[in-house]
């Protein structure tokens, strides 16, 4: 009997104990195997950055104290796991979503979380299409494709007028290249040839060979940096001369390393600003060094994202997403990325995108296009 | 520039990298009537390990030739054992199940195998130590490169090799006689688990040649690197007639052309309808008239010297 009250009190202090601190669960999306888990690895690592940091202030939601803790879901950069694994945060009770990589998981994702009323905040997806579908609760950090292909586009045409693309077909892909296409065309510039390619290909010596024989100025890739690299690669020893552009999918790390020698005078756009120009990117860079070693791309984003979606919490004093989604929408932060506010469908307002050339094997930034105005 | 000659010569090579790998799933269903699923993962193997072992050695400054030819051994000497560790582990135990068996466990195998390297590489692109001083040459108007030719010069000779090495000597003769009858040449005094060993560890050591050409082709090694090669190669060892030496040769070869004339030319042809990326249709429809007009695949009879 007595071991029994024992027990029964023990239990007792455990469930308050347990009581006392809630915890308060975000998810965080992005393929975390497969030919992208590099970049899906720096923004789970950059969402978790925010939320220890969070942690480690003793937040609390009116009045009591909180944690948080950042659930990792993986998927795999295909749009039939991204819903799986969306559904799977809904069911679990994710608060609200850091994600996903992909805008072709993105956009089919963000109907799950819609329907259920959990804020998504993408560090990633620039497809124009997933702030376009009317919902309230998809938000992004990143300048969309459309000012990201523009950007591109008027470069092109600044260095020759002859211009071919590349696509992967993904959504991401394909809708930086109609927008580069578009701008190209405005801008004066003729497109001579339109490839395509897939997300997992490593030879292209055969579409390179077709867009060769049209003699081109430039080539554009809307794509990521495991196909990017290769491309570039195979273009040189193709004895291809032409200039290479791409978006922020090949503005990496990741490509530096593995395109090497070829990597030379590539150009690649990136919204946001640079990481060394960001208002906290030297600080980020050393802490988010400490923990995990090199920033690819789209840590601060995520970072970011994990801060505005907590934030919008504590200032709404609950982590229910009908009472903290209109503080989402209200949002003035300065964020590692430079001040943060979204525009009525959620995307960020006056978001910049930068160039980037590879000079001397380093990204170094040629142009900064759009973005707030400085300080 | 010739486009068409550049075509043909960029198909080449990539079938000459077909070919290697489609040997190790015909050598094996010869002998065993096998699908190893898991050869394009030795494949993956051999290419991680090359560029491994090859970042080592020139980060250490060892000379360039004898770097290679250490990755080379290194990876030959990983894939061997792990292609012969996996006949013992995973097919040896159900060699008399029914065919199903077998065929789920090299899947699972094949799984296992990627695991394995994503846990011992992570999931980050391996990128080839830049090693090779890339020339380039001009020939008739299409360019080739000095890794290309050693490509298509390495996969003459081992390929050469190997039918040496099954038509010509005792272990080759013990091969076709396994593949011909087992029970038989096992009453004939041949060892059956060697032999059958013996296949696995030929067919490795040509997965570990390949994968360092196609990591020093591409410039990359992944750890899912081995899928899509495997099903490339696989679907070549059927076009050329699976169980076939010179089958999978020419399986590969022509799956290489292919697919390069399908990517270069399926948009002009289809009127922009169909982009370059279903060039892999052409490809799988070639194979799907071979499969129906010759089931057994085009060179793909029961030859004696199969094996």
């Amino acid at each position: 009997m007595r071991s029994k009250l024992l027990i029964a009190a023990m239990l007792a202090s455990a469930t308050m104990g347990v009581g006392a601190v809630e915890t308060i669960k975000v998810g965080v999306v992005a393929p975390l195997t497969g030919p992208q888990a590099h970049l899906g690895k720096d923004i789970e690592n950059g969402a978790r950055l925010a939320v220890d940091a969070i942690n480690a202030t003793n937040p609390s939601l009116g009045g009591k104290p909180v944690q948080f803790s950042l659930q990792a879901e993986d998927d795999q950069a295909d749009p039939k796991t991204a819903t799986v694994v969306a559904q799977k945060l809904v069911d679990e009770g994710a608060k609200g979503v850091v994600g996903h990589l992909n805008s072709g998981a993105s956009i089919p994702a963000s109907r799950i979380y819609s329907d259920n009323g959990i804020p998504q905040v993408s560090p990633a997806s620039t497809a124009v299409a997933y702030t376009h579908q009317g919902f309230k609760t998809t938000f992004r950090l990143m300048a969309n494709d459309s000012q990201q292909g523009k950007a591109l586009g008027q470069y092109a045409v600044k260095l020759g007028k002859r211009v071919a693309v590349v696509d992967d077909r993904t959504a991401y892909g394909q809708g930086l290249i109609d927008e580069v296409v578009k701008a190209v065309k405005a801008a004066g510039g003729e497109v001579v040839g339109r490839e395509y390619t897939t997300d997992k290909s490593t030879d292209f010596t055969a579409i390179m060979t077709s867009i060769k024989a049209k003699k081109p100025d430039v080539v554009v890739f809307g794509g990521m940096d495991p196909q990017a690299a290769p491309m570039v690669r195979q273009m040189r020893t193709l004895g291809m001369k032409t200039h290479f552009m791409g978006g922020d999918g090949m503005q990496s790390a990741e490509f530096l390393k593995l395109a090497g020698n070829s990597a030379e005078g590539a150009i690649g756009s990136s919204p946001g600003l640079p990481l060394e120009k960001m208002p906290g990117g030297a600080d980020f860079t050393k802490r988010f060094g400490e923990k995990f070693g090199k920033v690819q791309i789209y840590a601060p984003f995520s970072h970011d994202a994990a801060v505005v979606l907590i934030q919008a919490m504590l200032r709404a004093g609950s982590a229910e997403p009908a009472q903290y989604l209109p503080e989402l929408g209200k949002t003035q932060v300065d964020g590692v990325i430079g001040p943060i506010a979204f525009d009525d469908k959620g995307d960020l307002k006056d978001g910049p995108v930068t160039l980037y050339q590879v000079k001397d094997g380093k990204w170094q930034a040629v142009e900064t296009i759009g973005g707030p105005p400085a300080k | 520039m010739d486009v068409l000659l550049q075509q043909v010569l960029n198909g080449l090579i990539l079938g000459s990298l077909y070919a290697m790998v489609a040997l190790g799933y015909t050598m094996v269903y010869g002998i065993l009537e096998l699908i190893n699923f898991a050869h394009g993962e030795i494949v993956m193997l051999g290419a991680m390990v090359a560029v491994t072992v090859l970042a080592v050695l020139a980060a250490l400054g060892v000379p360039v030739p004898l770097a290679l030819l250490s990755a080379l051994a290194a990876a030959v000497a990983v894939c061997v054992s792990t292609g012969v560790l996996v006949e013992r582990v995973a097919y040896r135990p159900l060699r008399n199940a029914p065919r199903l068996a077998p065929l789920i466990t090299a899947i699972g195998v094949s799984i296992v195998l990627q695991n394995l390297a994503m846990i011992v590489w992570g999931r980050q692109y391996l990128s080839f130590p830049p090693v090779l001083d890339i020339q380039i040459y001009e020939v008739a108007g299409a360019t080739v490169t000095n890794v290309q030719i050693l490509i298509v010069a390495v996969a003459a000779v081992t390929m050469g090799g190997l039918l040496v090495l099954v038509r010509r000597t005792r272990l080759g003769r013990a091969m076709r006689a396994t593949a011909q009858n087992r029970e038989v040449a096992g009453l004939m005094g041949v060892d059956v688990n060697r032999v059958i060993a013996a296949t696995f560890a030929v067919g490795s050591a040509l997965a570990a040649v390949a994968g360092l050409l196609i990591a020093a082709y591409y410039g990359i090694a992944h750890y899912n690197m081995g899928f899509i090669l495997g099903l490339k190669a696989f679907s070549a060892a059927v076009l050329g007639g699976i169980g076939n030496i010179p089958g999978a040769l020419l399986g590969g070869l022509l799956l290489g052309v292919i697919e390069s004339l399908g990517a270069g030319y399926i948009g002009d042809l289809t009127g922009g309808f169909l982009g370059s990326h279903y060039q892999d249709i052409f490809a799988f429809f070639i194979l799907i008239l071979v499969l129906v007009f010759r089931p057994s695949g085009l060179l793909g009879e029961r030859v004696p010297d199969r094996a």
